[in-house]
């Protein structure tokens, strides 16, 4: 269970709050879907859920980041890390550099939590297959198309069997298929107990992957609940947030009387 | 006219990325080039502007074999935006990324203002043309990089996935981009995942699959059911409205107005 309780917060060298007085939980396998509209605070709340703001970047922040009812605010990242983990939005942000291969770079991660060598093996396979990547295991990390780049970065934080996820726009840059099979690894991930929380502008990929969805409009979370009921709220478009294809689809085709899920299963 | 012909390209460590591409694109269409990650989109595009090389084959613009071109001469008639704004911003102020690629084309003074303020304001930037980029989130970087090359006014404009990371008044702004060049009679080629943003915004679609081109034509006819095989033989789905009017029986309807001006057609 992770919780922002009554977060506000404001970047270093900045005289305003980014966000205000955010309240979220992610209990334990629950994925939380995150919408808005470009810069209404979706990343810098990712920043806050995993810790890295403030204490990897500084700031001022009230309120408190509580894990499993202990709080974490001002616990250095290391110990951060071990609980939960951010999967960046540019996926070259998060690259470390240091590894020649992709299957160094996705055991990295388990290589530092101090696992032993055949672990760290096996969780990098199973990581990789769990993506189909694969037949990119000797490639150059640095050397990736954008997609695979992200692919790569996603299977470093499954590699790493975190308690606590959060990604931001972890598919942005990835084709349909990718996107499946992002969406596949994910429902897996909560199915084993971890909470995810998920920044992203694809709708029709949370329709049907959250349970849950809060919406953030100029650093604000203003609502907060079913994702059955958020994604269908006639306010999204006015949010500037696109409706899932379906919703969308439904109300071009009010008028005709046809049902678009009822037109599919034919 | 762009004429691509058997373009191969091997990188230096070994990956094939185009393994035999023909296309020829004339002047003032809008084409959208899909396929999965790594079938070799960005790769194809690089070569129109000389940034890579074929290892074997031809680009030819406007009859011209270009492999003895500079980057800087094609910079002139192939604008290319990245699909990753931090790999082309550079500047401290967003006017002076813009100002950039028209000063190196020779523009100062009134002309060069002009350029730039037309620029960014067809991105939606228009008020912050004194901020750093840096300040800007991704998605506003995205579109400065959209605005620099615009600036340029360049014949041809290739974009490599504008829609990324853009909320729905984004994409919006980027398929106004689209239509605003198309109309000037400009070629604009995009690259893309969204395939509503595709069917809605190009009047042709070019395929790739493992570094070839696979399928070539119209939102309708690509996404038309009869290609929904080889379609899916790239992990790709036609959008929502194409499948919905294949299961009502009302033909090819690759877009939600399409369908709907179906429906209301039969009925």
């Amino acid at each position: 269970m992770l919780e922002l309780r009554g977060v506000s917060y404001r970047y270093a060298g900045y005289a305003k709050a980014a966000v205000h007085d955010i309240d979220l939980a992610l209990g334990d396998g629950e994925i939380v879907g995150l919408i808005g509209p470009n810069e209404a605070g979706k990343s810098t709340i990712c920043l806050l859920a995993c810790g890295l703001a403030p204490a990897s970047i500084g700031g001022g922040l009230t309120g408190a980041l509580v894990i499993d009812g202990q709080s974490m605010t001002g616990r250095p990242v290391h110990e951060l890390a071990g609980q939960v983990v951010l999967g960046f939005q540019n996926p070259a942000t998060q690259r470390s550099g240091v590894a020649a291969t992709v299957f160094e770079e996705v055991a990295l991660g388990p290589m530092n939590l101090g696992l032993s060598v055949a672990a760290t093996l096996a969780r990098t396979r199973s990581a990789l297959e769990r993506l189909r990547i694969e037949d990119l295991a000797e490639r150059d990390p640095a050397r990736l198309s954008g997609g695979q780049g992200q692919l790569v970065a996603i299977a470093s934080l499954l590699a790493m069997n975190p308690r606590h996820v959060v990604l931001d726009e972890p598919t942005a840059q990835l084709d349909p298929e990718g996107t499946r099979l992002v969406g596949e690894a994910l429902r897996a991930l909560a199915a084993s107990g971890t909470a995810l929380l998920v920044a992203e502008h694809k709708t029709d990929l949370l329709d049907g992957l959250c349970g849950r969805v809060a919406v953030v409009v100029d650093g604000r979370i203003v609502v907060d609940g079913a994702a059955s009921t958020i994604l269908a709220d006639e306010r999204l478009e006015g949010w500037g947030v696109e409706p899932p294809s379906r919703i969308r689809l439904s109300r071009a085709l009010a008028g005709t009387g046809i049902d678009v899920v009822g037109a599919l299963a034919r | 006219m762009i004429e691509i012909a058997g373009l191969v390209h091997v990188y230096p460590e070994g990956t094939r990325a185009l393994e035999g591409v023909d296309l020829r694109v004339a002047s003032g269409e809008s084409v959208a080039i899909v396929g999965q990650n790594g079938s070799g989109k960005s790769t194809l595009v690089r070569h129109l502007n000389g940034l890579l090389r074929p290892t074997e084959g031809t680009v030819r613009i406007d009859g011209r074999d270009i492999a003895g071109q500079r980057v800087a001469r094609l910079a002139a008639t192939v604008g290319l935006v990245f699909q990753d704004p931090d790999r082309q911003i550079f500047a401290g102020k967003a006017r002076t990324e813009v100002a950039f690629g028209p000063r190196n084309l020779g523009l100062r003074g009134a002309e060069l203002d002009r350029r730039v303020a037309e620029a960014l304001e067809a991105v939606g930037l228009a008020g912050a043309a004194d901020e750093n980029p840096y300040d800007l989130g991704y998605s506003r970087r995205k579109l400065l990089a959209i605005a620099s090359v615009l600036a340029m006014r360049t014949p041809i404009v290739v974009l490599d996935e504008p829609t990324t990371g853009q909320d729905l008044r984004g994409v919006a702004r980027v398929r106004a981009i689209v239509a605003a060049l198309a109309a000037e009679g400009r070629t604009v080629i995009t690259i893309s995942h969204d395939m509503r943003f595709v069917a809605e915004t190009f009047d042709r679609v070019v395929v790739m699959r493992a570094g070839r081109v696979v399928l070539d034509g119209t939102p309708a006819v690509v996404f038309g059911e009869t290609c929904w095989e080889l379609l899916a033989s790239t992990y790709l789905e036609p959008p929502l409205a194409a499948r919905v009017g294949a299961r009502l029986g009302v033909g090819s309807t690759p877009t939600e107005a399409s369908l709907v001006e179906a429906l209301v057609t039969r009925s």
